[in-house]
């Protein structure tokens, strides 16, 4: 009668949540391709725009300088990358090396797989955020409030959870090896069109009328007010209000691929 | 008495127009050491596949320890290795034991389940940098460290050098002396044969055989006998015997036959000179052939 000894029949989630957060981050950090353009890229764009007109006011009277904006658009623009090309090539690939396979026999639930990545992915965007927030500080004198900083830091984090969603879609829809051409063929252009390299008013007319539909352009307006530098792009609440619609959209779209994929593998 | 191990009820399955698995029925219970035999797509892994969910039937059940096999419970009581599957290369070897670990409710200690999988050395190697051999034994480990009550292993061995086969048949039989369950399928009829008290052959998705490996053997009635000549042997000195396969390599003659002493005597009063005689009841291998081919062209 051993049935009868009083065993755990399942292993408890925390612990298990810890392990595989662990194990993601390790696996993406140690990945250079992955961790060096992820963490070092916004630095080196803010260096290459940024850095030669960061001390000057943003516009004429402003007490903003150009530094600190581009430092909140490459902030933005850190976090999201870190979400879209992390979960959309790191889970194409893992289903290219049928690693799915093997963890579907596991006992693992899936909740604790995604908030794992979810999570490791979260602090890489972080680590982004403080190599370009100390190159910022450091070499273009920007010179933000505690509360700004926190602002930043926090919004930018939020903004990136919609991204989580939509790096996940792409990890799910791409094969492994069209997956980094696809998630840069969407990031990159819209990054542009949403205005974080040049101003909006400086793209081409068609670009300024699709802008305020991308949700990098409402994370942009969110970011941008952080450090004190709004722009005509509606009330901050409107742009969190767009950031929470897309967050559900990409996420309902995460999980329809997430159900196809496996419905075609595990039937 | 507990429920069965793993158990197929009536399952069928279907890949689009490929009918891989046709009504099979087994029960595989507590403790049992099982082989799963046939050729390549006779729908071995299928079976598996079905009894751990990865693959749903098409029609008919297949529950693990009683329950769904999608129930974390029941995947709480297996460790599995499969064809195919990958691994994170990015990971060190106590690393991702050590996160599979986590997904169980009474582990073993990492340097344990490293240790019975042969993999000491490689213990804070990366798992990309393991060649084919210690890449299985990792998948091993994998296995192990849930302490589970049922092994499922999925041609265990593909890429194994001898010595690592051995250490491998090795750690499963101590393993089932245990009182673990095992079932494995295998392309190696020694190690079914070495492993197993049951073996069951599948072919064109149906269960051809389910009994113990001597019992298969009994399926080809006859003898095999060997011996050598004191020259290249001529097979025309066996025409008209009642043989049921003739082979001659050089010196060497292997025979099957159902009267292997009207052979012997026929042979004697033929005059042909013969040494090492061995005669031997067929083995596994000939069982298989015998059992697998009936239909096969070639």
């Amino acid at each position: 009668m051993r049935a009868a000894v009083a065993r755990p029949v399942t292993a408890p989630i925390w612990p298990a949540l810890v392990h595989q957060t662990y194990a993601e981050f390790v696996k993406l950090f140690r990945v250079p391709a992955f961790s060096v353009t992820s963490i070092v890229l916004p630095a080196m764009f803010y260096a290459f725009i940024g850095l030669g007109q960061a001390k000057e006011p943003l516009y004429r009277g402003s007490t903003v300088t150009f530094g600190e904006y581009f430092l909140a658009s490459m902030a933005l623009y850190g976090v999201a990358n870190v979400m879209v090309l992390g979960f959309g090539i790191s889970i194409a690939n893992e289903r290219g090396q049928k690693q799915d396979l093997l963890m579907q026999s596991t006992p693992l639930r899936p909740i604790v797989f995604f908030v794992a990545k979810t999570l490791s992915a979260l602090a890489i965007a972080f680590m982004a955020l403080v190599v370009l927030s100390l190159l910022a500080v450091v070499a273009g004198g920007a010179h933000l409030s505690a509360a700004q900083w926190l602002t930043l830091f926090l919004r930018a984090m939020v903004c990136s959870l919609p991204f989580v969603g939509l790096g996940f879609a792409l990890g799910y829809l791409a094969g492994p090896n069209s997956a980094p051409a696809v998630t840069n063929l969407i990031y990159l252009p819209t990054a542009f069109a949403s205005g974080l390299f040049f101003p909006l008013r400086l793209l081409p007319q068609f670009l300024q009328n699709i802008a305020p539909y991308l949700p990098l352009y409402r994370g942009a307006q969110l970011v941008w007010d952080a450090v004190g530098a709004p722009t005509e792009g509606g009330s901050i609440a409107t742009a969190w209000l767009y950031m929470g619609a897309y967050a559900v959209v990409f996420f309902l779209l995460a999980l329809w691929a997430y159900r196809r994929d496996q419905s075609r593998k595990f039937n | 008495m507990g429920a069965p191990a793993a158990e197929l009820v009536n399952a069928s399955k279907r890949y689009g127009e490929v009918q891989a698995l046709r009504d099979v029925s087994l029960i595989i219970q507590p403790g049992e050491v099982v082989a799963m035999l046939g050729p390549n797509g006779a729908g071995k892994t299928t079976s598996i596949s079905l009894m751990l969910g990865t693959r749903k039937p098409t029609s008919g059940t297949a529950r693990l320890f009683g329950m769904s096999p999608k129930d974390l419970k029941a995947r709480s009581r297996i460790g599995v290795m499969l064809q195919e599957s990958g691994v994170p290369g990015m990971l060190r070897v106590e690393e991702i034991v050590d996160l599979f670990r986590s997904y169980y409710p009474a582990p073993l200690p990492t340097a344990a389940a490293i240790k019975m999988a042969g993999l000491e050395e490689k213990t804070r190697s990366l798992v990309k940098d393991l060649s084919g051999g210690q890449r299985q034994r990792l998948y091993l480990a994998l296995a192990l460290c849930g302490n589970p009550d049922a092994l499922f292993l999925d041609e265990p061995t593909v890429g194994m050098d001898v010595e690592g086969r051995r250490l491998f048949l090795d750690e499963i039989g101590e393993l089932a002396a245990k009182g673990r369950t095992v079932v494995l399928t295998t392309h190696y009829l020694e190690e079914a044969d070495q492993l197993a008290r049951r073996i069951i052959v599948i072919d064109h998705g149906k269960v051809i055989a389910d009994s113990t490996p001597a019992e298969i053997k009994a399926r080809v009635a006859g003898k095999r006998m060997t011996f050598s000549t004191p020259s290249p042997s001529d097979e025309s000195q066996l025409a008209g015997l009642p043989l049921k396969s003739i082979q001659v390599e050089g010196r060497r003659v292997r025979l099957l036959t159902n009267e292997p002493e009207q052979v012997l005597r026929e042979l004697f009063r033929r005059g042909v000179e013969i040494h090492d005689l061995e005669v031997a009841g067929a083995d596994l291998e000939e069982a298989f052939v015998a059992m697998t081919h009936r239909e096969a062209p070639q």
